[in-house]
């Protein structure tokens, strides 16, 4: 592990060729997927230096998702907490809700590019299944999405918006049914229709070249923030804030602002019941280093290594890996990494429907939650940008179940 | 590297002119003293080289049948300290049938990959088959397990192409696994004359003996594959055995070992006539 006090001078420039953020990431998948990881990094290395692929999805996201989105200034929330001004970042405007229609177009056109016919992608809370589904039926491919049984049940929404835009979904029943067998039952999909299926990972986890490659997709959320946070205030921020499943919409925002040194940044974690309990899902918290899903990691496992099934209110969040870059980024401690409870989450999430008007996903409630912490401690002219990756309708029916005022739908 | 077991026993099934029978069991499935049973019993029953399966929570490769059998195991508590103590309670009894451990690389790198390759070494292991840890990755497991004394068998594919070919075979030892579909194990229909292709294809690059497993079900599958192969695997069909001899609590029967055995007598006898 690097010792923290050894900060190297870049800590943006991974992966290295393989697929290695310092120790963390690789291409750990059995010799049946190895040719066709392969034959993906080489796609997108052409793909990156292409002006035309640039340019189409430039204006997908500009005519299809609606961006840039907006970073608002939550002056509500800020007067609220009394201290630090207070910006969301609003991903929950894009299409489809949430930041995952990012990492899904640029893959989309990817797979069309390789010349795939068949797209496979796993879900967790649905938000990166209905992207997926979305950008299936734009560009007219067949979908196959598999979602842990648990999460079919608690997302019911997004399995049935999954279903109208053509996607088919595959209810997954082993382990505990959530998002870690879901993906690794799209492996066993993808190992067996290796010539014509394109695996459309959802966060910035798995084998070389994923975690690189939806990091790239996803850092337009970073970008437009230092653009638009220097048109607003004129400076940069003083921190950033987001939740990490995989970690996706963190490294998004992050990534843009990892060489400035003078950016605090914060990624928040799942607590669920609490780090003291084995109902949580803070890999980088309370997990070590090991290798699933094709890269090494932070993983929540137990001391033979066999993998531990994470808990957490939000679906998305409910995973017991973290992208390799966040791991790298921890062991450097250029990011701080902290954890928020199932409690604390649905706190955030009724601050914020009060305070702005708007309803929050359950995932981007764990980052709300932490700024709640924080913002009080920082002065007036200080500057938080929090990534509001999605919207809450989805978590509607979980929100009411706990907070004792019984399912919606009865 | 120094000879194992395992080239030795290759090298005596060609010399008695049979297909070597390399099988597949969980350890630890359904429980300990009765997967030990059967890992006993697999030499007598015709089996000429043993995989014993490490559990693993998230068998990626793997189909339903595995998957059970691990479940199976690890519901009963099975762990990697465990799976050593069976290797070496077998090697009291027997000294020359080859032992290799497959599974996934995590319960391999929590322990540190040197050291495990130690003690499996000094457990009377003699190969490993690790799925999830690619060429591009020899650094981690593949050397250390080399340096140890320890065969470190690679999967070829389908998908392995010529160019790539060489680069698979570079560091392997001990034989070559030609995984006969693409696909996870315990389903695809393997197709006999497909599978002779890609061995002789590999043959051309290596002297090693090769091996195919994923799809061979039945004596007669064993028998065809076994004309151009070395070797046949075969696991799942063998864990399903299990299965099927569990009472209604899934506990083991007196069927169970016997359910397993037999099916190896009749590999066994495919193995014998595709050189006959
Ligand atoms: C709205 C929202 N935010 C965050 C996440 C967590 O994923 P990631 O960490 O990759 O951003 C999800 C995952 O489903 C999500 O739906």
């Amino acid at each position: 592990m690097t010792d923290p006090t050894s900060l190297p001078n870049s800590v943006s420039q991974g992966p290295d060729d393989r697929g290695f953020f310092g120790i963390y990431g690789g291409r750990f998948v059995s010799e049946t997927l190895m040719p066709l990881i392969l034959d993906l990094d080489a796609a997108y290395r052409q793909a990156k230096e292409d002006p035309a692929f640039h340019a189409e999805l430039a204006d997908l996201h500009k005519n299809y998702v609606g961006r840039q989105s907006p970073l608002y200034f939550a002056e509500r929330l800020t007067e609220h907490l009394g201290g630090a001004k207070i910006y969301l970042k609003r991903e929950e405007l894009n299409h489809t809700g949430s930041h995952k229609i990012n990492n899904c177009l640029g893959q989309i056109l990817l797979a069309k590019r390789m010349g795939k016919t068949r797209i496979i992608a796993e879900t967790g809370a649905g938000q990166h299944g209905v992207a997926t589904a979305t950008v299936c039926a734009r560009f007219g491919f067949p979908c196959e999405v598999y979602m842990g049984a648990t999460d079919v049940e608690r997302q019911a929404p997004n399995v049935f918006r999954m279903n109208l835009l053509g996607g088919v979904v595959h209810p997954v029943t082993a382990g505990a049914g959530t998002l870690k067998d879901a993906m690794n039952e799209a492996l066993r999909d993808w190992v067996t229709n290796v010539e014509d299926t394109y695996y459309i990972i959802g966060t910035a986890a798995g084998p070389h070249p994923y975690p690189m490659m939806v990091r790239d997709f996803q850092s337009i959320i970073g970008q437009e923030v230092k653009e638009q946070i220097m048109a607003a205030e004129g400076r940069l921020p003083d921190m950033l804030c987001a939740c990490l499943g995989g970690g996706s919409n963190a490294i998004g925002l992050f990534h843009p602002f990892l060489e400035d040194k003078d950016v605090q940044i914060v990624g928040v974690e799942a607590a669920g019941y609490g780090l003291d309990t084995d109902k949580h899902c803070a890999s980088l918290n309370a997990g070590k280093p090991g290798v699933l899903h094709g890269n090494r990691t932070y993983l929540l496992q137990d001391p033979d290594g066999q993998i531990l099934e994470g808990h957490s209110i939000s679906a998305g969040l409910d995973y017991p890996g973290i992208g390799p870059e966040h791991s790298y980024l921890r062991d450097t401690g250029r990011v701080e990494y902290v954890s928020a409870t199932d409690t604390e989450a649905l706190e955030a999430f009724q601050l914020l429907c009060l305070t702005e008007g708007i309803i929050p996903a359950l995932e981007s409630s764990h980052a709300i939650a932490e700024v709640i912490k924080r913002a009080p401690t920082m002065d007036k002219d200080q500057i938080i940008v929090v990534n509001l990756s999605g919207r809450g309708d989805k978590d509607v029916n979980t929100v009411s179940k706990f907070l004792g005022k019984g399912s919606l739908a009865e | 590297m120094e000879k194992t077991r395992i080239d030795t026993r290759f090298a005596a099934c060609k010399a008695e002119n049979r297909a070597a029978l390399v099988g597949f069991i969980t350890a630890g499935d359904p429980d300990l003293d009765t997967s030990l049973e059967i890992f006993k019993a697999l030499p007598k029953a015709g089996v000429d080289v043993i995989e014993l399966g490490m559990p693993f929570s998230d068998p990626m490769a793997e189909g339903v049948p595995i998957q059970l059998a691990t479940q199976r195991a690890l519901a009963g508590g099975h762990t990697m300290a465990k799976t050593f103590d069976m290797v070496r309670a077998f090697r009291k009894e027997d000294n020359e049938t080859p032992i290799i451990l497959m599974g996934y690389y995590n319960p391999i790198y929590i322990r540190d990959p040197k050291v495990f390759v130690k003690d499996a070494r000094e457990a009377g292991v003699d190969g490993l088959i690790v799925v999830d840890v690619p060429p591009e990755h020899d650094d981690e497991l593949c050397l250390p397990a080399r340096d140890a004394g320890v065969n470190f068998i690679r999967l070829a594919t389908p998908t392995t192409d010529e160019k790539r070919l060489p680069k698979v075979l570079a560091n392997t030892s001990g034989f070559v696994y030609y995984v006969s579909v693409t696909g996870i194990t315990g389903t695809g229909a393997l197709d006999a004359d497909k599978v002779a292709i890609a061995v002789k294809r590999i043959k051309e690059h290596t002297e090693l003996p090769v091996a195919v497993g994923f799809g061979v079900k039945t004596p007669e599958q064993a028998e065809a594959v076994g004309r151009n192969a070395d070797g046949v695997v075969v696991g799942s069909v063998l864990v399903n055995a299990i299965r099927d001899s569990l009472d209604g609590e899934g506990k083991a029967t007196e069927k169970t070992v016997a359910a397993v055995t037999d099916i190896v007598k009749g590999l066994a006898e495919g193995c014998k006539r595709a050189k006959a």
